[in-house]
């Protein structure tokens, strides 16, 4: 079965469960969907899930992102089901095209989520989900070739995430905390480890965003990146602004600072993200 | 001597009261905003089927000025709460995560409406939104 049809599957699935679509929280609090298919921000996972959907809800959402560096492209497309504000299970595309080298690697990555503690409107503490992100490389030469010990491999994850209603002059603030145990090399795109080495090691990262009014927000994220293959893999960064008109729809474009990759310095580029909650 | 203390005095106490920061109550606009924003709120939950069911057979009048007083109240207004508690009033509804956040979805149009400014609707959310888990699934 191809992921295409997966896709599908999970879709129809959805829809045929007797329950309503998601509508169930403040607009701007459910998560956008992440470069590997979390909810969370652009490039890390948060502890929220990508729909809106209440305790008694089912939402299935859908993205499209595309990064262009100066010397890469990536194009992801994904979906995610997230029922009822308790797990979340994604599937995204990765397709990471070497524009100047020539060729292109694709990733398929699975994750599942599940909500712990917290709401992250309405508790007084964060909203603390773990998940994780199963990743398969579908071109394995590259990795292959600079040494990686896998061609696949499992991330794993812990996040808090929190809006403050107001507590900006006023605005909302929300700031989000990751941790995550991985050994995938450039996410996974130049595989997992190396050969001598395939331990894990916990990255960090962070997001922190104001909402300026109920449908745009600006902020800033950040990803600690190990760097197993001795390649100089660096930290990413991005400054993004979103606009969400309503639950249903969402654009974010960014400014991604992604260091250097496969050898190749200072990939810096635009990122924009096409979301919708499709039920 | 005593007249020139008691002078002293007075206006120092008044340049206290000049100097106090300002209540939220009194940044929205006191108790003729909060009355508009909860005749809005009404209006909402009228065009709203699933949550006028809640207010079935409720005293729609001493709703609206029991949560005056408590909007009066959270938002520094002096005024005092004479009303049931949270979960009194809430109780046997079995109100549902789905409809309460439906319903402050309807109290941010009031205040749309009411041309509360965007800040202040979000502090006054802000006070308001630790009562949520009083008033869910009772």
């Amino acid at each position: 079965m191809t992921l295409f049809q997966r896709v599908l599957l999970v879709i129809a699935f959805t829809a045929a469960l007797p329950v309503s679509a998601g509508s169930g929280k403040l607009i701007g609090t459910a998560g956008l969907n992440q470069l590997e298919g979390a909810g969370g921000g652009g490039i890390v996972p948060w502890a929220t899930l990508s729909g809106y959907d209440s305790d008694s809800e089912v939402s299935v959402n859908a993205f499209l992102t595309r990064v262009n560096l100066d010397d890469y492209r990536l194009q992801v497309a994904g979906a995610s089901v997230s029922l009822y504000d308790r797990v979340e299970v994604s599937v995204a595309r990765q397709t990471f095209d070497l524009t100047t080298l020539g060729g292109d690697i694709s990733q398929n990555i699975y994750g599942a989520k599940v909500r712990l503690w917290g709401d992250v409107v309405y508790s007084a503490m964060p909203q603390i989900s773990a998940g994780v992100q199963f990743k398969d490389l579908q071109d394995e030469a590259i990795a292959n070739a600079l040494g990686s010990a896998d061609t696949s491999g499992t991330d794993y994850y812990v996040s808090a995430t929190k809006v403050h209603l107001g507590a900006v002059a006023g605005y909302n603030l929300v700031w989000n905390l990751t941790a995550r145990m991985t050994n995938a090399n450039q996410m996974g795109l130049l595989g997992f480890g190396q050969t001598s080495d395939d331990d894990y090691e916990v990255m960090l990262e962070g997001s922190v965003g104001v909402l300026l009014n109920r449908n745009v927000a600006v902020g800033a994220e950040y990803r600690q990146k190990p760097d197993n293959l001795g390649l100089g893999e660096e930290d990413w960064w991005d400054v993004f602004v979103t606009y969400i008109p309503s639950k249903s729809f969402n654009v974010t474009l960014a400014w991604a600072e992604l260091g250097s990759i496969a050898g190749a310095p200072d990939q810096n580029g635009i990122y924009l993200s096409l979301g919708g909650q499709l039920w | 001597m005593v007249k020139l203390l008691s002078s002293v005095l007075a206006i120092v106490l008044l340049a206290g009261c000049a100097s106090q920061p300002q209540t939220l109550y009194s940044e929205l606009g006191g108790e003729a905003k909060v009355t508009e924003i909860v005749n809005n709120f009404v209006t909402e939950i009228e065009q709203e089927p699933v949550i006028l069911a809640y207010f079935e057979g409720s005293d729609i009048d001493r709703f609206i000025a029991k949560f005056e007083e408590q909007i009066c109240m959270v938002s520094g207004g002096g005024c005092q709460y004479t009303g049931d508690t949270m979960e009194q009033v809430h109780g046997g509804m079995n109100i549902s995560e789905k409809d309460f956040n439906l319903t402050v979805d309807l109290l941010i149009n009031a205040m749309d409406k009411a041309n509360v400014p965007h800040p202040l609707q979000n502090r006054l959310l802000n006070k308001l939104a630790p009562m949520r888990s009083q008033m869910l699934y009772r």
